[in-house]
Formats: C-alpha cells, sequence, structure tokens
C-alpha cells in the first residue's frame, strides 16, 4: 500500500505497524514522535498502531535551533 | 560569615573574609522550572555537535533551546543532537521556530512535548521570512490555547508593551521580546520599552534574539530583565568558544550591575579624592573620608 512520509511517497507492505516502518527505514524510535493525518500518534501506540493505505505520516526529531 | 575582621580589627592572612553572600541572586523561575544561569543559549548554526556541546558548557547555561524538524529520511543514519545534549544537565527548550501561523506553532508544540516530554514551549509564530519578527495576533492566540493546554509558553514577542501584557493574561509563563530582529546582532534597540514590559508584567522577561556581542548581553541585564537567550552571537563568532564564555561572564556582569544599582549619570564631574588637604594648598580642615 502506498502511504506519504515525509512529503513523499511511500510503499510499505500491509499491516505495518508505525514502530515497523521505523525500523524498516532505520530511524532511532526513541528520538523520533509521529504525526498520523495531521493527529500525533503517541509513542506507547507505536507497536500496535497499523497504518493504512494514504495515511500521511510525519517523523519528527531535534535539531539544532535557536 | 564567621572568622571576618569586625570594626577596628586588622586582617590577618588565617581569617577567612568570605563575601559570597554579598553576590547572592534568586534563581530564574519560569512556572515550576529553576535555572541556575541566566542565560539561555540555542543549539543552531555550530561548525559540529562537539562544538555546540563545548560552547554550552563554556556559556554556563542549564537551559537550551532546539528546533523541531521532519527526520531526513535520506540522510546517512548517524549521530543525532540527542547524543551531544546532557538531560541531567540541561533543560531543553523546544522552539516552534519557522512557523508562520498559530496552528502549525501548536502542531509543533504537541510534537516536542511528546520527543521529550517536556511542556516548555518557546513559542514563536513569526510574520514573514525576511524580519522573521512575530505575528501579534497569532502569537496571541496560540499563547492563550498551549496555556490551557497545560504547557510552560516562553512566549518571543516584539518589545510591544501592551503585547506583553496581553500574553501574561493569556497565561504566558516567560515573556520574551527580541532586542532587534532575530541574527541580526544589532543588540536591544529600544531599551525603555524593554523596561517598561519588565514593569508591566509578574512573569520573567527575557530578552530573545539580536545579540551581537558580551556588551549587548550586559546591557539588556543592566535593565533588570530576567535573563537573555541568545544563539548566532555565539555559534556564528569568529570563536565561539571564547565567545560563549564571554557570554557568560556578561551575564553575570550586568546582572550584578542591576542588583548593585548604578550611579546616576551626571553632566559634571564629581571627584573621587578628596579636593582638601592638596599638598602646597591652603590650609584647610582635614579633609574627610
Amino acid at each position: 500500500m502506498k502511504l506519504t512520509v515525509n512529503g513523499e511517497g511511500r510503499e510499505v507492505a500491509e499491516g505495518t505497524t508505525v514502530l515497523g516502518l521505523l525500523e524498516e527505514l532505520g530511524l532511532r524510535p526513541e528520538i523520533v514522535a509521529v504525526e498520523i493525518n495531521g493527529e500525533l500518534a503517541p509513542r506507547a501506540g507505536h507497536g500496535t498502531r497499523k497504518l493504512c493505505a494514504a495515511d500521511v505520516v510525519e517523523f519528527v526529531t531535534l535539531v539544532g535551533g535557536g | 560569615m564567621t572568622g571576618m575582621p569586625g570594626c577596628g580589627q586588622l586582617w590577618t592572612a588565617n581569617m577567612k573574609n568570605d563575601l559570597s553572600a554579598h553576590l547572592s541572586d534568586s534563581k530564574l523561575r519560569v512556572g515550576s522550572y529553576d535555572f541556575d544561569s541566566r542565560l539561555l543559549v540555542g543549539t543552531g548554526k555550530y561548525k559540529d555537535f562537539a562544538e555546540m556541546r563545548d560552547a554550552l558548557e563554556l556559556s554556563g547555561t542549564d537551559c537550551v533551546t532546539v528546533a523541531i524538524r521532519r527526520v531526513d529520511l535520506k540522510a546517512a543514519k548517524g549521530e543525532s543532537i540527542f547524543d551531544y545534549i546532557d538531560r541531567d544537565k540541561y533543560t531543553i527548550l523546544p522552539n516552534t521556530a519557522f512557523c508562520f501561523d498559530a496552528e502549525s506553532a501548536l502542531r509543533t508544540a504537541r510534537l516536542a512535548r511528546e520527543l521529550l516530554g517536556t511542556d516548555l514551549c518557546k513559542l514563536e509564530v513569526l510574520g514573514d521570512t525576511q524580519t522573521l519578527l512575530p505575528d501579534p495576533v497569532a502569537t496571541l492566540e496560540a499563547t492563550r490555547i498551549l496555556a490551557d493546554e497545560g504547557f510552560t509558553v516562553m512566549v518571543y514577542t516584539s518589545d510591544d508593551p501592551r503585547l506583553a501584557v496581553h500574553l501574561a493574561e493569556a497565561g504566558a509563563a516567560a515573556i520574551m521580546p527580541a532586542g532587534s530582529p532575530i541574527g541580526s546582532g544589532q543588540g536591544v534597540l529600544n531599551p525603555n520599552a524593554v523596561r517598561i514590559i519588565q514593569e508591566l508584567v509578574d512573569v520573567p522577561v527575557i530578552v530573545d534574539a539580536g545579540v551581537g556581542t558580551a556588551s549587548d548581553v550586559s546591557l539588556a541585564m543592566e535593565l533588570g530583565v530576567d535573563g537573555v537567550l541568545l544563539n548566532s552571537a555565539i555559534a556564528l563568532a569568529q570563536e565561539p568558544l571564547r565567545m560563549a564564555a564571554a557570554m557568560r561572564d556578561a551575564t553575570s556582569a550586568g546582572r550584578n550591575a542591576f542588583l548593585a544599582g548604578r550611579i546616576p549619570r551626571k553632566l559634571y564631574a564629581n571627584a573621587s579624592s578628596p579636593a582638601e588637604g592638596v599638598i602646597g594648598g591652603q590650609p584647610s580642615a582635614a579633609p574627610t573620608v
């Protein structure tokens, strides 16, 4: 199924969880916050929440700033 | 103060003269957070994370700002700024920099809370990319919503005193007027406005943005503000680490000068040494000391 991840289209397997996608992308889950379709997706649910086709996913982290 | 020489006693080397009580100061308190340093430092624009880490240490700060951005999915996986900020030592203050409407700032603040487990938010809702000055209407709206959601809102604002009052009434935990535009290095352009803000609001006032060099920090602190937040002035200095130390000293110097109370400005001279008893002068009464 197709998702939008950080503004770009991406194909993932059916049933992929948020945590599964984080791992697939090689990201460190503890330093990423997630928004799905404009709503915050709390960390506690990342392991169980399955992504759906056409979901718009944002993965954000900290960067230097003033 | 034990062991201090009393009146008429001569100083001897084995007496301990502890003067630290003369330099005591309260902590900077924002909401429920206490900070030992009155200098808040940003983490952007350093050459690398190691330089940032060292500059933070030399600045003496215990509160550092960070930004929230999309993860770069194409970048090589590796170090994160997380790895260079000791969270036992520093309180992390996430900002909403480069948000140009209230909704974007709210989303960013909520993501930051999820990411860091903090209710602190350095709220910035900007008007345009050239001046990076705040949009006052959207800033006030976002302040109200975030404060209602339980955030400790430290709000970046213009130096408008009445707006500062509105922001405090909306629940801001700290008012952070720009000294001058972000990254401009012009210092505090309207010290009178900053002083008036300080008088009108009960929450801490922290000059945020515009600092160019150490004297800008001292001048701001001498106005009586509770703190100064800066980033570029250290990160883009020729020697960031030395400038970090200069900013630490300037914060302390300005704060102590404010607490000590400066002398009034006068047009004419007022001699420090006695005018009486000058050698070869007229006989006169003994000099008054």
